[in-house]
């Protein structure tokens, strides 16, 4: 389930998988059009964010008060100006430099702490299983908005906190899905025949535990990106993210909400594109969660 | 029944105390002392360890907590540094703006989320179920923040219709009336807010519905000549705790979460209360109000929890 609070995640079965698995899974994926127009989409963003400087017809930061919120259509500024009289189109190709760096990071960071977390609590069993989950369940009782508010609030504003406090909202869940997942592989028959056999810990997390649980998690996480898209916009635009004058199209928002009498639709260009890419990292993921048939 | 409860109530005093010794350390967490917002910059010494004192920031942590929990568990959430007046009396007036806010918003999402989920689920793979799905994306992939300033743009700077921000009429922050004056403020901010649990309702019950369609009693009562009107009685009687449940835990996340949509309408609600705590710096306030929300949140899950075991007597046994 994908939200702007992710609720408990439910815990996937595990699956025997075969070995033209992620083949199979990636045939299925490329016939799924919808997808694939999502994908599609991402790579013109990120292409966006690094040929920024090349695309960008003015300099995002150039500032002109007898141009201000300019409309859309007009001469030199194809997307109007905003409320300094910055070039809107300039601003919104660099925005996404900010904008994908910070809400998109938290989410890998997440996976690999959670992860890690996940199967050490799962594997381990006993005391450290209770310590790391209990744990998690603290932060769990808190709505997601909230405790990435609070901390990011409690931390100051800025760029980097921003992400500390998202990377922190979105551990505990991927570690709940990893120590399940761990906890149903660990005591499997082959699992048990490895072990007696003289398979270390390692061994048996590298060859049966992980295999088993990185793909439910990386789907899971996946999911994930599309809520981080808008709690990181979402951050910056109550002053908490990205600081001015910076490009991010969260605090653009912010900064434009007073031009909604005068140029309404230059105030409204930011969210659009904070909309597009969230939309298409959540299709692309709904796609990704068929094609690797994760009942979760 | 009743030792199901004790239990679920039992098992949710570590979390609470987990909860509050967060709330605790977040005012610890930030950066600089947390009495530069009140003290003049050219406080002397003295002035300031006494004031240290006076809140009780010389003592070591452990101590403040056990002595900060103290006070909590009779009521006191100490005094907003910003207004001088108690955090709790601040809090109170708050949360019952968000309540109605976040409760108006559920309903709404409720109601069309389910409709569109049911339909979805019903018709399985056909237009109707392309297009449901498809708004049930758009609900959970849209900035509602964003939301709330389009809706705006439209019903109040274009069409004039509804008022932009606030809470009532005259800047009056009492929304607690079932005046149109009143109302009309609630509309916007509790549709854009509604976005969210529709989304994720549409979700749960679309699949959920399929589910229930796919199992073998349902293809026993088809079978024993039952019409599809009774198909669907039994299919409603088998959603709705999971439908219900769902909704319950959404209004925690709402008004949880309600501090960007109550920044946009400038709404007088926790989320309001949160981002002037914040950015006065007034801990004692962001300590206080996270504090309530969050164990609002944990008896909220509690309350969910039981009312599914009281209807649906799988979820005891697991």
């Amino acid at each position: 389930m994908v939200s702007l609070s992710p609720a408990l995640p439910a815990v996937p079965t595990v699956v025997a998988r075969s070995p033209g698995y992620w083949s199979g899974v990636f045939t299925r994926l490329s016939r799924d059009k919808l997808a694939m127009a999502a994908l599609a989409i991402l790579v013109l963003i990120v292409l966006m964010a690094i040929l920024a400087p090349y695309l960008a017809p003015a300099d995002p930061a150039k500032a002109t008060m007898l141009r201000r919120l300019k409309p859309i259509g007009t001469p030199g500024y194809p997307l109007g100006g905003d409320e300094l009289g910055r070039d809107m189109l300039s601003r919104l190709i660099y925005g996404s430099r900010l904008s994908l760096i910070m809400g998109v990071t938290p989410v890998p960071v997440a996976f690999v702490i959670g992860t890690i977390l996940g199967v050490t609590a799962g594997y381990a069993g006993g005391f450290l299983n209770t310590v790391i989950m209990r744990t998690a369940d603290v932060f769990f009782a808190f709505p997601s908005v909230l405790l990435a508010v609070a901390l990011s609030g409690a931390l100051g504003a800025g760029l980097l906190n921003a992400m500390v406090a998202l990377t922190i909202v979105f551990i505990p869940p991927v570690t709940r899905i990893a120590e399940a997942v761990t906890t149903q592989v660990r005591s499997l028959d082959y699992v048990e025949a490895a072990r007696t056999s003289g398979a270390g810990a390692a061994k048996i997390i590298r060859i049966h535990v992980l295999p088993n649980v990185l793909g439910p998690v990386f789907v899971y996480a996946t999911s994930l990106i599309s809520v981080s898209m808008i709690l990181a916009a979402g951050l910056s635009f109550l002053g908490l993210g990205v600081r001015p004058p910076e490009a991010e199209w969260g605090l653009m928002l912010n900064t434009l909400r007073t031009a909604i009498y005068t140029q309404p639709m230059v105030a409204a260009l930011p969210g659009i594109m904070i909309f597009i890419t969230s939309i298409s990292f959540n299709t692309l993921s709904d796609g990704l969660r068929s094609a690797m048939d994760v009942k979760a | 029944m009743l030792s199901y409860v004790l239990k679920r109530m039992l098992l949710i005093l570590p979390v609470a105390l987990g909860v509050s010794v967060v709330c605790f350390l977040l005012v610890h967490l930030s950066p600089g002392d947390p009495l530069t917002a009140i003290l003049p910059t050219d406080a002397s010494a003295e002035t300031q360890a006494e004031m240290r004192k006076l809140y009780g920031f010389d003592q070591p942590l452990p101590v403040q907590f056990v002595l900060w929990l103290g006070r909590v568990l009779t009521g006191d959430l100490g005094t907003s540094i910003a207004t001088g007046r108690p955090v709790a009396f601040e809090v109170g007036r708050a949360v019952v703006n968000s309540v109605i806010l976040a409760a108006a918003a559920t309903l709404i999402g409720f109601f069309f989320g389910s409709l569109f989920g049911f339909v979805a689920g019903y018709f399985r793979n056909s237009w109707i179920d392309k297009l449901a799905s498809f708004l049930a994306v758009i609900g959970v992939s849209v900035p509602h923040y964003w939301l709330g300033m389009v809706l705006v743009i439209i019903f109040s700077v274009q069409l004039n219709l509804l008022p932009a921000t606030g809470g009532g009429p005259n800047g009056s922050s009492d929304a607690r009336s079932l005046d149109w004056d009143y109302l009309r403020f609630l509309i916007l901010p509790a549709v854009t807010m509604s976005v969210i649990p529709m989304g994720i309702i549409a979700r749960t019950l679309r699949a959920l519905v399929a589910e229930i369609l796919s199992q073998e009693f349902v293809q026993g009562l088809t079978a024993k000549g039952l019409l599809d009107r009774g198909v669907f009685a039994h299919v409603v009687k088998n959603a709705a705790p999971t439908a219900f449940a769902v909704m319950g835990l959404q209004l925690g996340y709402l008004l949880g979460g309600s501090i960007l949509i109550e920044t946009v309408f400038a709404w007088p609600g926790t989320g309001f209360l949160l981002n002037t705590a914040i950015f006065q710096r007034d801990l004692p306030l962001l300590q206080g109000t996270i504090l309530v929300l969050a164990m609002f949140f944990v008896v909220l899950n509690l309350v969910v929890d039981v009312a599914q075991a009281a209807v649906d007597p799988r979820v005891k046994r697991s």
